[in-house]
C-alpha cells in the first residue's frame, strides 16, 4: 500500500443517496448521509429496521452499487465497481455466521481463498496466526462450520477478515445471532484487536448496549436519515438533541411498567 | 394465590443420534399463581421446551415424564389429545416469537381470528367477525377494518404480534404463554407490546408465562423470574430482586451484557463451572 496519507480520516461519506427500485415504487434507503470516521476508532451506525444502517454498509463495501454521493477511503474517492485492492484494505463481517460460512468448506479452505484472490504467499503462517489472533487453537483449520458454535464461527468469519491485514472492518451486527454470554467474549476480540492493530471499525447494530461499548462516535438513523451524531459517553449520560434519538435510548434502556389501577390483585 | 399450574420433576429427552437419549430438561419444578412468571436462560437451556412441554407440543419422539403437571383440575400428563385440542388455544393460550411464520401465510387475518373466535365459543359467522373487530381494537389496531383484509406476509413485524395477541385473547385463556413476544421486533415498537401483553392479561385475569432470553426486560416487565441452564432451574428470584441473584450462572449472565450507564473496559465472559449442571442449588 502506497500513496499519501491524507491526514486523520479513514473514511468519508459526502451526501451519500441509496435509492431500490425506480418511479412511485421507489424506496430511498438512504437519504443524504455525510459522515467521517477518523482512523483507529469505531464509528457505530445504529437505528431500528428498515432505517438504513445496513444499506450504508452495504455501499461502502460496493453491495449496493447504485449509489449517489462520494465514499472516500483515506481521501480517495473509492472507484465502482470496487477494485480487488480495496478488498485487501476493507473486509466485512456479517450478522448471520450460521449463513456467511460455506457449510462444505473447512475452516482452512475459508481462510485460504482470500489469499489466493489476492495472491498472498506464506499461507499455511498467515491462516494460524488468523486463528490464534481469533483466540481458535490450529485445529480448528480442520473442523466443518456445523462442528463450531455460533460464536467460534463468527470468530472464524473474523479470522478470513485478517488473514488480509485490513484496515477497516465494516461489521454488520456482528453478535446479534449470539447469546450474550457469547457476544461478551466477541465484543471483547473485536476491541482488543482494534486497539492492537490500530483498525478501524463502521459498526451497525441495534443494541444500544452494543453500540455504546464499542464505539467512540455514534451516529443514529431512522427512515434512511441520519438524525444525530454523538459520543458514546452521550448515550451513558442520556445526553442527546432529537427526539427520535430521545425515544431510541429510553426503549433499550428497559421497560417501564404501566400499571393500570386495576391490576392490584 | 391460588396455582393455576404445578409442574414438579419435568423431565423430557429425545433419542441420542448415538442410541441412548438425551435429557434436555432434567427435572423442572415450579408453581403459577396469577402473576408473570419469566422463564430466562440462553439458548439450548430449555425454556422453549418447558413451555412447550406444559402444551403437549413436543414432537412424537420426546420421551416426557413428570411427578406432576396439573393445571387447575386437568392432569395434562393424562389428559386425552381430544381434551388437550380444547385446552390449547382454550385455557392456555400462546404467543409465538415471530407472527409472520406463526399465522397462515394463505387467509387473511379477518378469517384467522373469526376462526379462533367460533372455535372456543358458539357465534355465529356475524358475530365472529364483529369480535375480531373488537379484538383488533383492544391491542390498538387503529384502523381494524383495513388490518382485518391483510395477508399475514403484508403485516410488520408489531402489527403481526398484535393480530397474534387479539387471537389468543379470543378464547379468553386463563394461562399465556409467550415464547420470545419481542424478540423479533425493534425496541420501540417492543415496549408497545409489552403494554398491550400487560394490559390485556391483567384485564382478563389471566396467568402469564414470559420465555425469553432478556434478563435486563423481564427484571422490569414480570414478577418472578426462573432461570434454567442445561435442562435445570438454577435459580428462582422475584424479579425486582434480580440484581441481586445468588447463582453464579445468572450473575454471570448480568455481568456479561454491556451496561447502558458507564462504559467498562472488558466484559466479563462467563466461566461456566462443570458444578452448574448437577451440583446444589443456592
Amino acid at each position: 500500500m502506497t500513496g499519501a496519507r491524507s491526514g486523520d480520516i479513514a473514511l468519508e461519506l459526502r451526501n451519500l443517496d441509496v435509492t431500490f427500485g425506480d418511479g412511485d415504487s421507489s424506496v430511498r434507503a438512504v437519504a443524504d448521509v455525510s459522515l467521517q470516521v477518523r482512523r483507529g476508532t469505531s464509528f457505530g451506525l445504529i437505528g431500528e429496521s428498515g432505517s438504513g444502517k445496513s444499506t450504508v454498509l452495504r455501499a461502502i463495501a460496493g453491495l449496493n452499487g447504485n449509489y449517489g454521493g462520494t465514499i472516500l477511503l483515506d481521501g480517495a474517492e473509492i472507484p465502482m465497481p470496487r477494485p480487488k485492492s480495496f478488498f485487501s484494505r476493507v473486509q466485512m463481517v456479517f450478522q448471520d455466521p450460521y449463513g456467511s460460512l460455506h457449510p462444505r468448506k473447512m475452516v482452512r479452505a475459508v481462510l485460504m481463498e482470500p489469499l489466493q484472490i489476492h495472491g498472498i504467499g506464506d499461507r499455511d503462517r498467515r491462516i494460524a496466526e488468523a486463528l490464534q489472533a481469533v483466540g481458535l487453537t490450529p485445529d480448528f483449520a480442520y473442523r466443518y462450520p456445523h462442528q463450531l458454535s455460533g460464536g467460534q464461527r463468527q470468530r472464524v468469519a473474523i479470522a478470513r477478515c485478517l488473514v488480509l491485514e485490513p484496515e477497516l472492518l465494516l461489521l454488520d451486527e456482528p453478535t446479534s445471532a449470539l447469546d450474550v454470554s457469547v457476544q461478551a467474549g466477541v465484543l471483547n476480540l473485536l476491541d482488543a484487536l482494534r486497539r492492537e492493530r490500530g483498525l478501524t471499525y463502521v459498526m451497525v447494530s441495534h443494541d444500544l448496549r452494543v453500540v455504546a461499548h464499542m464505539c467512540d462516535r455514534i451516529a443514529v438513523m431512522t427512515e434512511g436519515r441520519m438524525v444525530e451524531e454523538l459520543d458514546a459517553d452521550a448515550i451513558y449520560e442520556d445526553r442527546c438533541e432529537d427526539p427520535y434519538t430521545r425515544a431510541l435510548l429510553h426503549s433499550s434502556k428497559g421497560y417501564q411498567r404501566k400499571d393500570t389501577p386495576d391490576a392490584a390483585e | 394465590m391460588a396455582e393455576r399450574l404445578s409442574v414438579k420433576n419435568l423431565r423430557v429427552s429425545y433419542p441420542a443420534p448415538a442410541g441412548g437419549w438425551n435429557e434436555v430438561l432434567r427435572g423442572v419444578s415450579f408453581d403459577l399463581g396469577r402473576e408473570r412468571l419469566a422463564i430466562v436462560g440462553e439458548s439450548g437451556s430449555g425454556k422453549s421446551t418447558t413451555g412447550r412441554a406444559i402444551m403437549r407440543l413436543l414432537p412424537d419422539q420426546a420421551r416426557v415424564s413428570s411427578d406432576r403437571m396439573s393445571f387447575g383440575d386437568v392432569d395434562l400428563m393424562k389428559a386425552s389429545e381430544r381434551r388437550m385440542r380444547s385446552i390449547r388455544g382454550g385455557r392456555i393460550a400462546m404467543v409465538l416469537q415471530d407472527a409472520r411464520y406463526s399465522l397462515n401465510p394463505l387467509h387473511r387475518v379477518r378469517r384467522q381470528i373469526a376462526e379462533a373466535c367460533r372455535l372456543h365459543a358458539r357465534m355465529s359467522r356475524a358475530e365472529a367477525h364483529d369480535r375480531a373487530l373488537d379484538l383488533l381494537e383492544q391491542v390498538r389496531i387503529r384502523n381494524p377494518r383495513r388490518v382485518m383484509d391483510l395477508y399475514p406476509h403484508e403485516l410488520s413485524g408489531g402489527m403481526g404480534q398484535r393480530v397474534m395477541i387479539a387471537m389468543m385473547l379470543a378464547a379468553e385463556p386463563e394461562l399465556v404463554i409467550a415464547d420470545e413476544p419481542t424478540s423479533a421486533l425493534d425496541v420501540t415498537v417492543r415496549g408497545q407490546i409489552l403494554d398491550i401483553l400487560n394490559e390485556r392479561v391483567e384485564a382478563q385475569g389471566a396467568a402469564l408465562i414470559f420465555i425469553s432470553h432478556d434478563l435486563p426486560l423481564v427484571a422490569d416487565f414480570c414478577d418472578r423470574v426462573l432461570v434454567m441452564y442445561a435442562g435445570r432451574v438454577v435459580e428462582e428470584i422475584a424479579a425486582r430482586d434480580l440484581e441481586h441473584a445468588r447463582h453464579p450462572y445468572t450473575r454471570a449472565l448480568l455481568g456479561s451484557l454491556p451496561p447502558t450507564d458507564r462504559r467498562v473496559d472488558k466484559l466479563v465472559v462467563p466461566e461456566r463451572d462443570p458444578a452448574w449442571l448437577d451440583g446444589p442449588l443456592p
